[in-house]
C-alpha cells in the first residue's frame, strides 16, 4: 500500500505503518478492562526531510495521540514507527534516550510546559545537561543565549522566570528549548492556539523561518484549517482515530475528496462578511460519536452527506488516490461537479 | 429607540497593584433585531464592559460610571433587586464554557424549568413543557428525554445548545453571548452560529455577540466594534470594517491572520509587541507602541472616537491624518508590508520637540 504522494519529495524520515493506540476503560473491583478508547486506530503516513505535515481534526479525533506516539511520549499498542530508518515502536527508553535529540516537542499551553521554578536559562539548558552535550557551564550560557536570540527572546533576561514572560514569549522559550539540540523533527502540537490572535502570527513566522534556517522537519497539529493551510506542505484529515485524506495543502484546500473534508472546511468562518453571507455553508449534523464506541465501517457513515446505506457502514474504505496528489478513504469521493457546485465553498 | 444605550461607561477596579482600568468611556447603542460584534484581545475590556450591562461587575472595589439605558431604563443605578428580575428576562447571556455554566448535580429538565419559575408564576409541568419546546427550539432532537439527562452526558455543542435555550427561555429582548463558540469544534461552530442566526431572524432579538475571531463576527454581525485597551477603536457597519478598516490595530489583526480565501503563501504581518498592562498604560495612543505609523505627537496626545468622512457610519480612533490612512490601507491590502507602505506613503511630519 502506498500511504503517501510522493511527487517532488526527497528522502524519507518517518514512516508510519498501522499505527493504533487504544486506552484501555477499566471498571469495577478487579478494575477489568471493560472497553478500549480507540483514540488512534490504524494510521499509516509518510514524513518527508524538511517538509510540514500538518494533522488536522476535531476534538478526539486522535491528532494529539498521534504526535505523542510519533515522539515516543506513549507506547503504542500496535504498528511500526520507523524514524531514519530504525523501529522505534518497540523501543526500550534506554534505547531511545539518544534518539530522542533528533525529535523534539513545542506543547499547547506555553503556561503549564515551562518549570515555574527555573529560570529561563535553565530551562532552555536542560537539553543540554540531559544529552551530555556541552558540560562546559559558561559555553552552555553563551550557547543557550544564542537561542534566546534565534527565537527573538532578549538574552539579558536568561535568569527570569516564565511567570515574567507574555504568553507569546512563553511560547518562544518552548521553542528555543526544541531546536536546542538541532533536531531533526519538531512536532508542534497547537502551538498558537492558546495565544492572542495579534501574537499568532509571531510564533508561526518563528516556526516557518526556524525550519528555513535549520533544515527542520516540522510535524503541525492544529484544529484551525486557516492556520495548517498557511503553514504545511501536506496535511492529513483525521476523523475517529482515522486517517480520511492525505493530500498535498494545494490539492487538499482547492478540492477536498472526502465529504468530511469538504463539511470541515465549509465551516471554517470567513472573515469576510460579503463572502461569508453569499455561501451556501453545508453544515454537519449531530456530533462527533465516541472513540469508545466509533460507528462500523467508514466512521464518518453517520454524519456524511453522502452516505449509502449497506456500503458505507458495511465496507470499510481503504486510503487510496483520488486525484493526483489526493489520497482518501471514501466509497463515494467529492467529485469535481459538486465541488463546483456552491454545496462546498473553498479557497481555490 | 435604540434597545440598548451605553454612554461613556467606565469600569475601573482598585487592585492592590493600582487601578485598573478595564473599561475606560465605553459608547455604543443596539436597535431590536440588530446584530454588534465586539472584537478584541484578551485583556481589551470586551468582555467586562458586557458583564456590567448585566450588572455583573459589581463589586466593592469596582467604580462604574456613565450610562446604561435599557428599553427606557437606566441600569447602572438599578438595584441589585431589580438588576435580578430584568436579567434572564429581559437580557440573557451565554457564556463561553458551557460545562462550567450549568449545574453538575441537576437535571437539564430542572435546570431549565427553574430558570422559568424563577421569573414567570408557573406550574412545574408547565415549565418542563417550555423547556422541552426550547430544546426542540435549538435543535436538540427528542428533547421531551433530554430533560432527564444531566450536563455531563451531554457534548460539548449540545450543552452550548441547552445554554443557548436557557437563554431564550424568557424571550429576552437582548442576548449577550461572550465568546459562545470558542471552546467549541468548527462543525458544531458551524451549528451553533447557524442557530444563532435563525434565532435572531425568527425572534428578532438583539444580540451582542463578544469574541476574538473576526470570522465569527464577519458571519453574524450587522456593526463591529473593535476593543483595545478598553476602549472602542473603531466601530463601523461589518462590511466596512473588512473592506474599508482605517485603524493600524485592526489592520494588524486582519493582516496577521491566516484566511482560507486568501493565496496560500501570503506573508502573515504579525503585530509586534503585546497587547498592554490594564494598570500602567501606554500614554498618547494606547497603541502606539505597537502601531508601525507612530508619530512623536501620538506618544502624547489621547486620541478620541471621531467619525471618518464618507457614507458609512464609521468612526475611529487615531491621530493619523484621514488621507494617509486610506493610502496606508490601499497599500497594505494591495500585499505591501508595513515597511513598505510606509515608504511608500509620506507620514506627517515630525514636530520637533520643545
Amino acid at each position: 500500500m502506498s500511504a503517501s504522494p510522493h511527487e517532488g519529495h526527497g528522502d524519507l524520515l518517518v514512516e508510519v505503518r498501522d499505527l493504533v493506540k487504544h486506552f484501555p476503560i477499566r471498571s469495577g473491583l478487579l478494575q477489568r478492562q471493560v472497553g478500549a478508547v480507540q483514540a488512534v486506530d490504524g494510521v499509516s503516513f509518510d514524513i518527508f526531510r524538511g517538509e510540514t505535515l500538518g494533522l488536522v481534526g476535531e476534538s478526539g479525533c486522535g491528532k494529539s495521540t498521534t504526535a505523542r506516539l510519533l515522539t515516543r511520549l506513549l507506547d503504542p499498542t500496535a504498528g511500526s514507527i520507523s524514524f531514519g530508518g530504525r523501529d522505534i515502536a518497540g523501543m526500550s527508553r534506554r534505547e531511545l534516550k539518544p534518539l530522542r535529540r533528533d525529535m523534539q516537542m513545542v506543547f499547547q499551553d506555553p503556561y503549564s510546559s515551562l518549570n515555574p521554578r527555573k529560570t529561563v536559562g535553565s530551562i532552555i539548558s536542560e537539553p543540554f545537561i540531559i544529552h551530555e552535550v556541552e558540560k562546559d557551564k559558561a559555553k552552555r550560557k553563551l550557547r543557550v543565549q544564542g537561542l534566546m536570540e534565534q527565537v527573538g527572546l532578549n538574552p539579558e533576561h536568561y535568569n527570569r522566570y516564565p511567570h515574567e514572560f507574555s504568553g507569546g514569549q512563553r511560547q518562544r522559550i518552548g521553542v528555543a528549548r526544541a531546536i536546542a539540540l538541532k533536531p531533526k523533527m519538531i512536532v508542534a502540537d497547537e502551538p498558537v492556539s492558546a495565544l492572542d490572535v495579534s501574537i499568532q502570527a509571531q510564533i508561526l513566522n518563528l516556526l516557518r523561518d526556524l525550519q528555513a534556517d535549520l533544515d527542520l522537519t516540522l510535524v503541525f497539529i492544529a484544529h484551525d484549517l486557516s492556520v495548517v493551510r498557511h503553514m504545511c506542505d501536506r496535511v492529513a484529515v483525521m476523523y475517529l482515530g482515522k486517517i480520511v485524506e492525505l493530500a498535498g495543502a494545494d490539492e487538499l484546500y482547492a478540492a477536498p475528496r472526502h465529504p468530511y473534508t469538504g463539511a470541515l472546511l465549509s465551516a471554517v468562518p470567513v472573515p469576510d462578511p460579503a463572502k461569508a453571507r453569499a455561501s451556501k455553508r453545508q453544515i454537519l449534523g449531530g456530533d462527533v460519536p465516541s472513540p469508545s464506541n466509533p460507528p462500523s465501517a467508514c466512521r464518518f457513515h453517520t454524519r456524511c452527506p453522502k452516505f449509502v446505506p449497506g456500503h458505507c457502514d458495511v465496507e470499510e474504505p481503504l486510503l487510496d488516490e483520488k486525484a493526483p496528489n489526493d489520497l482518501a478513504a471514501c466509497h463515494y469521493p467529492l467529485t469535481d461537479e459538486e465541488l463546483a457546485s456552491d454545496a462546498i465553498q473553498t479557497a481555490g | 429607540m435604540a434597545l440598548l444605550e451605553v454612554r461613556d461607561l467606565k469600569v475601573h477596579f482598585d487592585t492592590e497593584d493600582g487601578v485598573v482600568k478595564a473599561v475606560d468611556g465605553v459608547s455604543y447603542s443596539l436597535d431590536p433585531g440588530q446584530t454588534l460584534g465586539i472584537v478584541g484581545e484578551s485583556g481589551s475590556g470586551k468582555s467586562v464592559s458586557s458583564l456590567t450591562v448585566m450588572g455583573l461587575s459589581r463589586s466593592r472595589d469596582a467604580r462604574i460610571s456613565g450610562e446604561v439605558v435599557f428599553d427606557g431604563q437606566e441600569l447602572l443605578g438599578a438595584s441589585n433587586e431589580e438588576m435580578r428580575k430584568l436579567r434572564g428576562e429581559q437580557i440573557a447571556m451565554i457564556f463561553q464554557d458551557p460545562l462550567s455554566s450549568l449545574h453538575p448535580f441537576y437535571k437539564i429538565g430542572k435546570q431549565l424549568a427553574e430558570a422559568v419559575r424563577v421569573h414567570r408564576d408557573v406550574s412545574k409541568a408547565a415549565a418542563l413543557d417550555r423547556a422541552a419546546e426550547l430544546l426542540g427550539l435549538v435543535g436538540i432532537a427528542d428533547p421531551r428525554g433530554r430533560l432527564e439527562t444531566y450536563p455531563h452526558e451531554m457534548s460539548g455543542g449540545m450543552r452550548q445548545r441547552v445554554m443557548i435555550a436557557m437563554a431564550l427561555v424568557n424571550d429576552p429582548k437582548l442576548l449577550i453571548a461572550d465568546e459562545p463558540t470558542t471552546a467549541l469544534d468548527v462543525t458544531v461552530q458551524a451549528q451553533i452560529l447557524e442557530l444563532l442566526i435563525k434565532l435572531r431572524d425568527e425572534l428578532d432579538t438583539a444580540i451582542i455577540i463578544i469574541t476574538h475571531d473576526l470570522g465569527v463576527v464577519a458571519q453574524m454581525a450587522d456593526d463591529i466594534a473593535v476593543m483595545y485597551s478598553g476602549r472602542i477603536i473603531e466601530h463601523a457597519p461589518a462590511q466596512t470594517i473588512f473592506s474599508n478598516p482605517q485603524h493600524p490595530y485592526t489592520w494588524g489583526l486582519l493582516k496577521s491572520i491566516p484566511r482560507l480565501d486568501v493565496a496560500r503563501d501570503e506573508e502573515l504581518v504579525p503585530i509586534a509587541g503585546r497587547p498592554p498592562s490594564l494598570i500602567q498604560r501606554p500614554s498618547g495612543c494606547h497603541f502606539h507602541p505597537r502601531c508601525p505609523y507612530v508619530r512623536e505627537a501620538h506618544k502624547t496626545v489621547d486620541p478620541d472616537l471621531v467619525a471618518v468622512p464618507g457614507p458609512a457610519d464609521h468612526q475611529v480612533r487615531c491621530l493619523l491624518p484621514a488621507e494617509t490612512r486610506e493610502r496606508l490601507w490601499a497599500e497594505l491590502r494591495s500585499g505591501a508590508n508595513p515597511e513598505q507602505a510606509k515608504e511608500r506613503v509620506p507620514l506627517p511630519e515630525e514636530v520637533a520637540r520643545p
